[in-house]
This record gives C-alpha cells, structure tokens and sequence, in this order.
C-alpha cells in the first residue's frame, strides 16, 4: 500500500488542499513562520490582469496599466513568453494566485515557493517588517483606488492623469530611506485628510509668506532664510508638503503614489534573497515529502525539470543571457550556507568562522531575516559559488577603449568579486542620487535639485521629461545641477534650455 | 491555515478600464493606423480587428536613471578564458547595455509598442464621429415597431409578472403598521398582568388574560399576505425606430468603368455596409447594374462582369424606384443609396436623373449619396445633381473620388456629424 498523496497530474480542490497541509506541516517542522495563506486559483487572463497591476488585487486606474495589460496580452497570444505560474501579494493574509493550467506537481511545487517561501519572507525579513504593513495594504489600496476614482469625477480624468503621470515619474523618489514610516491604515488616511488639509494649508502659508514679520530687526531681515535647510531626498514627500500652487487633492494624489511606492521599496532591495529563500523551500519541502514517501517519482521528476529550469544561470555569451538570474544566485547562496554549517571545508571555516558548523536552520533564518541583497551578497557569497558560477568583473571606462577585466574567481579576485556584485544590488548605487537643495523661497520660488554623480555617469536621456513633471507638480522654474564633487557639469532647467559647462 | 478559493468564475476583465485608458490616451495614434490600415486593406478584408503599432517613444514613461558612460564595474557569470588584467574590444555602436539590475525591456530602443484592437474596437475608431443622416429623424416620424420594456411595478398585473419580493416587503410593512397599536397595547396588559399577579388580584388577572386572549387573537388574523401587497412588474411598450434598412447599390458599368474603378466603388460600398450594420439590425442590399438599360444583379455579377455600350443613368434610377415601390415600404424601411458612377451620361439624360431624384427617391429615402469616379472635369451628370443637392441638403450628398486614397476621406467627409448637422 503506497503513502502517496496523489499518483495523477490533474489537480483538484480536495488534492489541493491535502498538499497544502502536508507542505504546512513540513515548513513548520523548519520553524517557518508565515501569514495566514490564501491561495486563489484563476485562469490565464486573470493572470495576466493582475500581471498588469504589478501585482496588486486592486489598484486605481491608469492608462501605464492598460499599456502593461496589452504588452502582456500581446506577448501571452503570440506564445512569446509564458506567465509566471504564480503570484504572491505582501498582505495578511498572504494572497498567492495559482493559474488553473498548472499541473499538480506544479501546483504543489507553487504553494511550497510561495505560501511557504515568500510569505516567510515577508513576514520575517527586517526591511519588510520595517518598510510595509501587511495587514492594512489591501485596505489601503481600495482606499487609493476609491480616492483616485472621486478625483477624477469631480476633477475630470485628464486632470488626474497628468498628475498621476508626474508622480509615478518620480516613483523611485518617494521613500523615506532612514525613517521608519507610519504604518499606514485607510481608516485613519480618510479620517485625517480633512484635517491634514487644513493643517498643511497653514503651513505652507506660513512657507511663503513675504510679508516681514514686525519683530524682525535689520540682521536678520538681510539675511536670505535658506529652505530646505537640509538636502531632501525624498522628492514626492517634499513637493507633497510644499510645492506652492497644488490643490489639496492633488496633494492627497501625491502622498498616495508616495505611500505604494514606499510599500514596493523592499521589494526592489531583496530580490535574490526572496526569491532564493522562496525557491530553496520549495526544493528543501518537495525533497522532504519525497523522502518521508508522501509523493512518488514522476512527480518528483517534473518537479525537478521546472526547479531546475527556474535556477538555470546562463553565462554572459549565451543568446539567453539577461543579467544574473536572482533565483539562481539566491537558492544556491542558502544552499551553500546550509552546506558551509553542515559540511565545512578548510577554505569556509577561513571565510565564515562565525557560521561554519553551526546549525544550518538557526544561520539561515538569521540570514533570511536580517540582511537584504547587498549585505547579504557582501556577507554569504562564498569562494566556492564565485568558482561555481565562473564569476568575474568588467571594469568599463567611458575614456578607455578597452574593457578591462579586473577580477576573475581566484584568491585575488574572491573579494573584489563578492564587493562589485554587491553593489550592483545597492539601490543607492543603481539609482542616481538627486536631492533637493534650494527653494528660492522670496524670489522667484524655483526649485534646484541637485544631481551628485556617481563614477562619472551621466544621467539618462529622459531626464528632462521627468523637469517636465517635477515643473507641473512645482508649478514654477525648475532647475537640475549635475555635480562632479566640486564641479558643476550641467544645469538643466525647466522651462527653458540646458547648458552645458 | 490556508483557505483555497476557486476565483475562476471572477470577471477576467479587470484590465478593461484600463486598457480603455490606453487607448484613450493613443487616441490619435490608432485613428491613424486604422485609417492606413483601410487603404492598404483588401476588399473582403476589413471586417476584423487591426494590430497597432505606437512608436515606443510615445507611450513611455520617463525615469529618472544613469545613462551611459562613466566608470563602472560589472560582474558577469561564465567566464571561460579571461584572466585578471585581459583587455576586451568594446563591441561597435555604444557600450554592451547596462549593469544587469538596471537591464530594461524598454530602455532606448526604436522598436514600436504595438497591440491589437479588436473588430467593434477597430470599426468604433472606423466610424467615430460619423453619424447615419436622419436616423433620428425616422425614428420620431414613424414609429410602427414596439419593443416592451420594464417600468417600475403597479398593483395590478398578471400573476407571472408578480415581484415576489416587493409584495412580500408591502406585507412586511403592512403587518407591522396594522398591528402596532395591538402590539403596544398588549404590552401594557401584559405588563398590568404582572402587577396584578403580584398584588395577587386573581379577579383582575383573570380579566387582563381574557383581554390579552382576545388581542393576540386579533393580532394573528392580521393577514400574512393581502391582495393590496402585491405589486406586479411593469411593462409599457416604447415605439423603437425601425431597424431595418436596405441599401441599394447603384453602379455604371459601361465600357468606361474599368476594374480599377469599379474596385474603389466595391471599397466605398463597403464602408457604407459596415456603417449600416453598426446602427440597423437588418441590412438588405440591391445591386443595380446598368449600361443603357439596368438590371438587378447578384453581388458577385455586379462588381465583376464587364458590359459596354453607353450610358444612361435615368434607367437605374427608374428600376431602384420600381423596386422601392414594390419591395420596401418606405414606413417600414430605412432606405440608403449609394451610387457611383464615372461621370458620364447621355447627354439628355441628366436632367430626367433629376428629375426622378427630387421627385421620386429623395422624399423616401433616408440618404442619398453620389460618387463620382473620376480624375478628370465633371460633366453633365454633376451639374444636374448638384442642383438637387443644394435642393436637398439634408438627404443628399455627393463627392469626387479621384484615386484609392481619397475613399476614406470622402466617405467621412459625407458622413461627418457636422456637415450632417449643418444640413438640417
């Protein structure tokens, strides 16, 4: 009499569920602590709605959407790509979507990456913890979509739109990166935007006010107030707060853009480490079933051909290859983590004293839970995956007409490697640092950011689209300094031309 | 603990609105591709929907990021033969993309962002802004059809009309209103019972129970269900415009029509198909064909088969008014024309073609509209209806078509709310 849970591929709901609960008690037995699950199967073209709303259930409307529902749409009908099997929403209860072409083993294979993996992650990782609140962002997403919906009856769309368009231009430069924010909460946003109105109306008031206060004496008269008195990185928050001529809605539009951008901002920092922890789980609990007899050899053989498709790294001359597969790199780091604590070899305990032969479990929750892609690549890659994966490094001169290769997988190179990998994972570097500087706050209220370039590179070409959308939301000149340390490169301004020095 | 949720029979189509955003935006754009792709369609092919192509620079949305240049690391897997120091020839035509978490599949590239519309989609942005002339004309005029429609409820009806549940919500609130004071009334003798059992009064007692008896015998022959709680849906007929239309075809074939012609002709008709089919329900065509003298024809003898002689355009004017007398009631039938023809007439037949127009077809039909083929100066024929036209400018139009380009245009411009509205 065999103990297997199914021997067929079709999958039912009655199958689902007994998977489900052999995987739950599994990942408990590795102390995986998740949300609630809530595991929705839909059909293909619900897959590819909620494809188009990076993954939200519900967002407010925007063309950028319609646009992602019709690239997607287009790709799916032509055969050029596949859809992803499953998608995993940040929430409590962790919603995960399971697409109904999914054969059992996949399925089985999905609940485990996602229900287990991923809602672990989100529910124990430091920066997710930090950064988002995952039981109030559904809720705080109907709130979103309700607002943007009454703005635009009662604004028009057009309105909305272009104010939406300027927002999500500058997306990437709406997160408190050092404070932790407020959770946010739709009950509370639509009890306190009244009031917040008033309040912030006031404010800026007293920001533009021209007319000298009595007490003033002749000093402090001639000296220029200088606003913001500290650089702001932070740009949707500054111009939510103070850009002179927004209507209190528009303001309320902003702070919206602000607060989803804010609750993707960990997202964007660990995604090696997300989905490595999600596909080393479901590796680590189907090979758990496998051995306790719970599933049976074809299942496990399709199992293994799609893990072993997600975690395939093609090298950089392969017509396949597009950057560093994230699930690649990752799952193979908390493999060899778990292997450096199980089975060190002399080379590991040089590298990792503090691991090397300690409990595997114990080291990769620490690991999972405290780091995010860079530190954790900077902290575990060891020498022996630098061999594995053939890494080495390219250094790209703009001046040179040569690439240079400046590290290879020796001793030489290890760390060299392991530092330049690492920051290719640092927001702060795959980002251009631009903050705000100067308002001029009693003469012509022009905004001036401020651009510090980094290893000389430039700023991309549609920079001046987003002067653009920075000036609607402003609503007076716009100015854009590129500096070298000490040397301005390029001032850009909005509306009007730019110089170059 | 995890629940599963069959979400299948959701709606799929969450996406809509915001695709219909989209296509809002790119407006401009997809009018455009559909008007080339008009032209450049064959005959029997406009009837699906179309793939757009908008230039990606146009849907893209600018961020701010690090363009190229500088000095930067990059570390890539697979290495086989480099070693430390190795110099490597930078490929042609600008640096080897971006670090690989900054790769984006919409960076600089020229390729277009293209998407497809469905049929109605690409017959919507076909015939915006064009309206049929004079449908709500006929629609008030003359409205022999009805249609029943759902109005509200009344309380007299048929029993399969009966709304269930508002006759059970009048019940409902019937049975409350006319046992209110019962009810309020037995509380207190319920309530003067108490005091009375407890001053221990059993002949005032016995009283308050008959009373209490008799109440909560009138109380239960409130009826459950009365004749004046039902409520019967309503329906009321509303006289609906007729919806359907014949479109006669009318074309020259004598020797000066060539295949070329008679192509852009085919094309025209088929717009003005298309158009119909959107707004009546019922579409019968008549293709007439004629020389010296017309003939009814099948579609397939009348674009194709070749015939010479001369011309005279009176006598398919004659036998579409024959068979609008004796087929198509002019109560029943929204009736379109659309004739085309290269120009040339015997010369006496003109003003007997105008004739037959203003007195004859015009009154009945809905519209009337007249193409003439033909690079070349208008003759006798145009004069003519041009002064029917000035005479009829409601229900009548006519336009030059010079080559294959010109059919689009010249059927919106015909067609076009606003010269229809400047008419009337």
């Amino acid at each position: 009499m065999s103990n297997y849970i199914s021997t067929d591929s079709d999958w039912t709901f009655a199958l689902l569920e007994e998977y489900d609960s052999e995987i739950a008690r599994v990942a408990a037995h590795y102390r995986l602590d998740t949300y609630p699950n809530q595991i929705e199967v839909i059909s293909a073209e619900q897959m590819m709605d909620a494809y188009s709303s990076v993954g939200m259930p519900i967002g407010y409307n925007h063309w950028s959407y319609g646009k992602q529902f019709l690239a997607t749409q287009k790709g799916y009908q032509r055969g050029q790509m596949g859809l992803a099997y499953e998608i995993v929403i940040n929430s409590n209860p962790c919603i995960a979507y399971l697409m109904e072409e999914n054969t059992l083993p996949m399925q089985a294979l999905v609940i485990a990456h996602a229900c287990y993996g991923h809602n672990s992650f989100f529910k124990n990782n430091y920066l997710f913890r930090t950064w988002t609140d995952a039981s109030s962002i559904i809720d705080y997403l109907v709130f979103a979509k309700n607002y943007v919906r009454k703005c635009e009856e009662r604004y028009g769309q057009d309105e909305v739109e272009q104010v939406l368009d300027a927002c999500h231009a500058l997306q990437n430069y709406g997160v408190d990166r050092y404070r932790r924010p407020k959770p946010i909460s739709a009950a509370e946003e639509r009890m306190r935007q009244e009031e917040r109105e008033e309040i912030r109306q006031q404010q800026l008031n007293d920001l533009w006010r021209t007319l000298p206060t009595k007490k003033q004496n002749g000093d402090a008269a001639q000296k220029k107030r200088k606003f913001p008195s500290e650089p702001q990185e932070n740009i949707l928050y500054f111009i939510e707060k103070n850009a002179p001529l927004l209507q209190p809605w528009q303001r309320e539009l902003v702070r919206i853009v602000r607060k989803i951008s804010q609750y993707f901002y960990p997202q964007r920092q660990t995604q090696v480490m997300n989905e490595g922890w999600a596909t080393f789980w479901h590796y680590t609990l189907l090979n758990h079933l496998y051995d306790e007899g719970k599933v049976n050899d074809g299942f496990m053989m399709e199992f293994l051909t799609s893990h072993t498709n997600v975690v395939y790294q093609p090298g950089f001359d392969s017509p396949y290859f597009n950057g560093i597969n994230p699930y690649a790199l990752g799952f193979n780091m908390f493999q060899d983590i778990k292997r450096i604590c199980e089975d060190p070899t002399d080379e590991d305990r040089e590298w990792f004293p503090d691991i090397a032969g300690k409990d595997w479990l114990d080291t990769l929750h620490f690991a999972m839970r405290d780091f995010k892609d860079e530190s954790f690549i900077q902290q575990f890659l060891s020498p022996k995956l630098m061999r594995e994966f053939h890494l080495f490094s390219i250094y790209d001169d703009e001046a040179a007409d040569h690439y240079r290769v400046d590290a290879i997988h020796n001793d030489n190179g290890f760390r060299r490697i392991r530092e330049t990998l690492a920051r290719q994972y640092d927001l702060s570097v795959r980002e251009p640092n631009i903050q705000i500087t100067n308002v001029d706050v009693e003469g012509d209220r022009s905004v001036t950011l401020r651009h510090t370039q980094q290893d000389g590179m430039p700023l991309a070409g549609d920079t001046y689209e987003v002067l653009k959308h920075i000036h609607l939301l402003w609503g007076f000149d716009v100015h854009l300094e590129s500096w070298d340390g000490d040397k301005m490169l390029k001032r850009m301004s909005c509306p009007s031309i730019s110089v170059e020095l | 603990m995890s629940y599963i949720i069959d979400r299948r029979l959701n709606g799929k189509n969450k996406s809509m609105v915001n695709r219909q955003r989209f296509l809002r935006r790119y407006r401009g754009h997809i009018k455009d591709a559909v008007q080339d792709a008009v032209n450049r369609r064959s005959i029997t092919d406009m009837d699906r929907g179309e793939q757009i192509s908008i230039p990606t620079k146009n849907t893209h949305e600018p961020r701010i990021g690090h363009g190229q240049g500088g000095r930067q690391h990059r570390v890539y897997p697979g290495n086989k033969e480099f070693n430390t120091g190795d110099e490597l020839e930078k490929p042609q035509g600008g640096g080897g993309g971006q670090g690989s978490g900054q790769a984006s599949n919409q960076g600089e590239g020229e390729e277009d962002f293209t998407f497809a519309i469905t049929r109605e989609e690409f017959l919507n942005y076909l015939f915006d802004d064009l309206a049929l002339p004079n449908m709500v004309k006929q629609s008030l005029a003359r409205t022999k059809n009805f249609k029943t429609r759902r109005a509200g409820f009344v309380s007299e009806g048929t029993p399969n009309n009966l709304s269930v549940i508002k006759s059970m919500r009048n019940a409902h609130a019937r049975r409350i209103g006319m046992g209110a004071g019962k009810r309020r009334k037995l509380k207190e003798l319920y309530a003067a019972l108490a005091d009375a059992e407890s001053r221990g009064d059993p002949v005032a007692a016995n009283t308050l129970k008959t009373d209490i008896a008799d109440l909560e015998r009138r109380l239960k022959k409130i009826p459950f269900l009365d004749d004046i709680d039902l409520r019967y849906r309503n329906q009321v007929k509303v006289p609906m415009p007729t919806s359907k239309a014949v479109m006669f075809c009318l074309m020259d074939v004598s020797g000066s029509m060539t295949q070329d012609v008679k192509d852009m002709a085919k094309r025209f008709y088929l717009l003005l198909y298309l158009f119909l089919e959107r707004n009546y329900e019922q579409i019968e065509i008549v293709f007439i064909r004629h020389h010296t003298s017309a003939k009814e024809v099948t579609e397939e003898e009348f674009f194709y088969s070749r015939e010479t002689g001369g011309t005279i355009v009176s006598s398919a004017l004659k036998l579409m008014n024959e068979i609008v007398q004796s087929r198509y009631d002019e109560n029943e039938w929204n009736i379109y024309a659309a004739q085309a023809s290269d120009g040339d007439n015997w010369d006496d037949d003109s003003p007997q073609c105008a004739e037959i127009l203003r007195n004859e077809l015009l009154p009945v039909v809905q519209y009337f509209s007249y193409i003439e083929i033909t690079p070349h100066n208008h003759q006798a024929l145009w004069e003519a209806y041009q002064q029917v036209g000035s005479e009829f400018k409601s229900s009548f139009a006519m336009a030059q078509i010079r080559g294959p380009e010109d059919i689009f245009p010249v059927f919106r411009e015909l067609f076009s709310k606003e010269q229809y509205e400047e008419a009337i």
